[in-house]
């Protein structure tokens, strides 16, 4: 055995030495194969420096989003000091898609914390515990997956108030039941597996082989659906935003800025056109990764 | 043996990946007359590969190139693809392992057999109907009309392969390819399909390529066996000579396998040599 | 002893009356009762919802002013005073009547209202699942048996801006660019504004109508309207359908039965379309019907940049302006519409598919 192995070639050993070097190894593996995606690549660039501006837009956003100047109003795209020009009242519209980068990030990250969690617990105690609280669950997961997603996130919104936290809410509420499905799935065939017997010989509770033993196993697969998921969770948020029910004006979150946009799409095309764009890029680029992190973790469901 | 309906000269199987070409089959030639041969290897050895590529069923990426596959004559790698439809099912007939996945699921056997033959026979559907049940009585199937009207999953392993070998014969082909045609049946019904299949060979006066990982069978099944190994042909016997073969790799399976007259304490494990791997490939041309 | 088989495992076609009829019964029973269950708990949602709801259904009714009796009599009236599942049961006995309470709005059975609004969803729906169909499956199909070719990319291209692309940023585009500039498309609404009531309302579809009146102006000039918004909804089936298609088809493309079929000196042609996607027809029934059902509410943001006087337009209308019956009513109906086409799509596999016996 040569001392002086690098780095890489410790990672790529086909001889680990623990069970973290294993883990390691398989993540290092998964991430080889990954890179060589281009275009998986191209979609992860593309979010890493979303959350750059995110985290950085007081310092690179070249106006506040807020201050109005009516004297600039619907400056088009090239204007002197407003690269992607003004809206109807007068605000920079690039700043105003750097700090809606903000909102996007905050709402998607907590639809992508809050629906998997509610799936996950849901579908893996229906499918351990079995009997009839399978079945009560299963019903209801059922019921909601029978609704139109954005009629009843409209529904919820109507119910709870216009607002992003708000519309946050509703989309979770709508999201959760295909990752129960998936959870559910998941935990039947691990649950009846021969190790899962021989650790309750052992005397493990069905707590701890729930959280020890079937969630880790089930994440993989609820991350690849919640990364395919996210650009349908932009697409809902923005959609709420431009029927007036998510962020509220003055917030710059992008749907809401094409509603401001549509009433001048005609004569000021820009004003709508931009954020749209942002959108479409952002929800592509978590499209690509998705695909990527599909082909990496669960190969048997690509192409 | 005069006569060859079939001749196979240098026949290559590649594939193309990432990490360079990847040769599944390597130069193998072989004649093929109005006899049983036997191909036997593990998997992997490229047997199954060289009983499609006389088919040309290799699929692009993959390539297949031979210095010639000919079949009386008519040198099958040259033909347009249209040219080459009339040679499959017609002349050329093959039957694969597994009748579960070989028979589509959501058409009735009756009208996959029809299909079969109406291909290539101008025939109507009441005729071809007629020659179908006359087919599946052939294959010792009972009760003809009610298997025509059933679907693939009705029928157990060993009736679908029959059913198989009824489809893939019905166009009267000169050829029959078996590709581990008794692997994923159950052992009782193996002899039975085997019976079938050597009884409508021998009245036809065809052709058989009998491609299988099992030794005993192909030896006691054949008339003459190829041993394949890494995409070469290693070693040509007739059947009943398997056991004078001289190459270590036949020896070595022959060894490892248990016998009832020359009962062993322990059976070998099979040696391999890297040698055997870049040898050529024996020619089993007559 | 080891040869023999039981001849007798291949089952008959045709089972007698009785085999067949007390388990179909049976398995019509389960699903009636299962349908129910979905039916009892969306409307359970939307119930829960519209009592959650920040809004005063009574000082709707009788407006700020009126005295407290008054107040309490309608709140008597409706029922209010009852624990709440005895509501929930006089509000599943009102929707069983399609009785959905009237609108804030207009004063009038948000039964009608629906009514009146459904057909222009419908038309455009439809029409976009039309496309999304024709263009889609073909795509699909093609796409996967040349895989890795041009065409495959192109499908692969068309899917991914579907899948990222807001639709009614979309439209704008559409409209932007079709009617804004090269005018060559109808603006928004159903009809240009000399043709509207022109011809009797008989289906509610409008280019059925101008068709039976034979008026052939409306006709063109309805087409011209519908025809930017149809085909962009039907683009976003389009992306879903070839994705799903395609990937059915390289499932069934690379199973043992289609070397079956090239074997009996089949053409390629055939062996695509008589053997793999026959064996693909009833997974792309059911993702037809998910993406008709997905277009009726893609239709929602479709119908407000459209102005298209539909069930979205009705909904969202309702919601900014807090019309709770309005809103709870299209929500159920488009549910139902959901599970109607879940159910139609179950049954067709039941048809269609020999294993599913």
């Amino acid at each position: 055995m040569a001392e002086t192995q690098t780095l890489r070639q410790w990672l790529l050993t086909d001889t680990p030495s623990s069970r973290r070097h294993a883990k390691l190894s398989a993540l290092y593996q998964g991430w080889l194969s990954f890179r060589a995606n281009t275009m998986a690549m191209i979609g992860l660039w593309i979010l890493v420096v979303l959350v750059l501006v995110a985290i950085a837009a007081p310092l690179i956003a070249p106006h506040d989003p807020f201050v109005q100047s009516l004297g600039d109003r619907l400056a088009p795209l090239g204007t002197e000091g407003h690269v992607l020009g003004t809206d109807s009242l007068g605000r920079d519209i690039l700043s105003r898609l750097i700090y809606g980068a903000r909102i996007t990030l905050y709402i998607v990250a907590l639809v992508a914390l809050i629906a998997p969690v509610a799936g996950l617990l849901v579908g893996t105690v229906a499918g351990y515990v079995g009997g009839w609280t399978d079945t009560v669950l299963m019903r209801i997961t059922d019921i909601f997956l029978a609704f139109p997603r954005l009629v009843l996130a409209l529904a919820f919104v109507a119910a709870l108030g216009a607002g992003i936290e708000n519309a946050v809410l509703a989309i979770s509420l709508t999201a959760w039941p295909p990752y129960a499905r998936i959870a559910r799935a998941e935990t039947l065939t691990i649950r009846t597996s021969d190790y899962i017997s021989a650790i309750k010989l052992q005397g493990a509770g069905p707590l701890r082989i729930i959280t020890k033993h079937i969630w880790p196993l089930c994440i993989s697969s609820l991350i690849v659906r919640v990364t395919l998921d996210m650009a349908g969770i932009i697409l809902a948020a923005a959609g709420l935003g431009f029927l007036g029910l998510g962020a509220q004006p003055p917030s710059p979150e992008w749907g809401a800025m094409i509603s401001e946009g549509r009433r001048f799409i005609l004569d000021h095309w820009w004003v709508a056109t931009m954020p749209g764009l942002a959108i479409f890029t952002v929800s592509l680029a978590f499209n690509l990764l998705g695909d990527g992190l599909r082909d990496v973790l669960d190969p048997k469901a690509g192409e | 043996m005069m006569g060859a309906l079939l001749d196979v000269e240098n026949l290559w199987v590649k594939f193309p990946s990432r990490n360079g070409v990847f040769d599944a089959v390597r130069g193998v030639s072989f004649t093929l007359g109005r006899e049983r041969l036997g191909i036997v290897g593990e998997s992997g050895s490229g047997k199954s590969m060289t009983g499609r590529a006389i088919l040309r069923l290799i699929r692009p990426p993959g390539i297949v190139e031979a210095d010639q596959i000919s079949l009386d004559g008519v040198d099958l790698i040259k033909l347009l693809e249209k040219d080459m439809r009339a040679v499959r099912g017609q002349r050329i007939s093959m039957v694969m392992q597994d009748p579960k996945f070989s028979l589509n699921p959501v058409t009735t056997i009756g009208n996959q057999i029809i299909e079969a033959y109406r291909l290539h026979n101008n025939a109507s559907k009441a005729q071809a109907y007629q020659k179908s049940l006359e087919m599946l009585e052939a294959v010792s199937i009972r009760n003809p009309e009610r298997v025509m009207r059933a679907y693939p999953h009705e029928m157990s392993g060993g009736m679908g392969q029959r059913i198989m070998i009824a489809m893939m014969l019905i166009p009267n082909p000169e050829i029959l390819i078996a590709d581990e045609p008794t692997s994923a049946l159950d052992v009782s019904v193996q002899r039975q399909v085997l019976d079938i299949m050597d009884k409508l060979v021998k009245e036809r006066g065809m052709g058989l390529i009998f491609i299988s990982h099992d030794l005993n069978l192909v030896a006691d099944f054949c008339d003459r066996v190829l041993i394949m190994y890494a995409g070469r042909i290693v070693e040509v016997c007739d059947a009943d000579k398997l056991h004078e073969a001289q190459h270590p790799y036949t020896r070595g399976l022959l060894n490892s396998l248990p016998r009832l007259d020359m009962p062993r304490e322990r059976l070998e494990v099979l040696q391999r040599d890297p040698e055997w791997s870049v040898a050529p490939s024996v020619s089993a041309r007559l | 002893m080891a040869l023999v088989e039981d001849n007798n495992k291949g089952r008959p076609s045709r089972a007698p009356f009785s085999e067949w009829f007390w388990p179909a019964v049976s398995t019509a029973l389960k699903t009636l009762g299962s349908i129910a269950v979905t039916l009892v708990g969306l409307l359970f949602v939307t119930f829960i919802i519209g009592r959650v709801m920040p809004i005063d259904p009574v000082l709707a009714i009788v407006g700020e002013r009126a005295s407290q009796s008054t107040y309490d009599a309608v709140y008597d009236q409706l029922g209010l005073d009852k624990p709440l599942i005895v509501q929930f049961l006089y509000y599943l006995w009102d929707v069983l009547h399609l009785d959905f309470g009237t609108s804030l709005l207009n004063a009038r059975p948000v039964s009608e209202d629906i009514a009146r609004v459904f057909p222009a969803t419908l038309e455009l729906a439809t029409l976009g699942i039309i496309f999304g169909v024709v263009l889609g499956v073909p795509l699909g199909v093609l796409a996967a048996v040349r895989k890795g070719s041009w065409i495959d990319q192109v499908a692969r291209v068309v899917a991914l801006v579907g899948y990222s692309m807001p639709i009614f940023w979309l439209g704008l585009m559409g409209l932007l660019i079709f009617y804004g500039i090269l005018g060559w498309v109808g603006g928004p609404g159903r009809v240009g504004i000399f043709y509207v009531d022109v011809v009797p309302s008989v289906t509610g579809l409008i280019l059925v109508d101008a068709a039976l009146d034979g008026n052939w102006d409306v006709f063109k000039n309805a087409f011209s309207h519908i025809i930017l918004p149809a085909s962009l909804l039907g683009y976003f089936s389009l992306a879903y359908i070839s994705r799903m298609t395609r990937s059915f088809m390289l499932e069934q493309l690379s199973a043992e039965y289609i070397t079956t079929a090239r074997v009996k000196g089949m053409s390629e042609w055939n062996v695509v379309w008589k053997h793999a996607f026959k064996n693909i027809r009833v997974q792309l029934i059911t993702v037809i019907a998910l993406s008709y059902a997905n277009l009726l509410e893609g239709s929602v943001l479709t119908e407000i940049i459209f102005s298209w006087p539909g069930i979205g337009s009705y909904i969202t209308t309702a919601l900014l302006s807090a019309d709770m019956n309005a809103v709870l009513g299209g929500t159920v109906v488009v549910g139902l519409i959901f599970i109607l086409l879940n159910i139609f799509s179950d049954l067709l596999y039941k048809v269609f598919d020999p294993r599913a016996k």
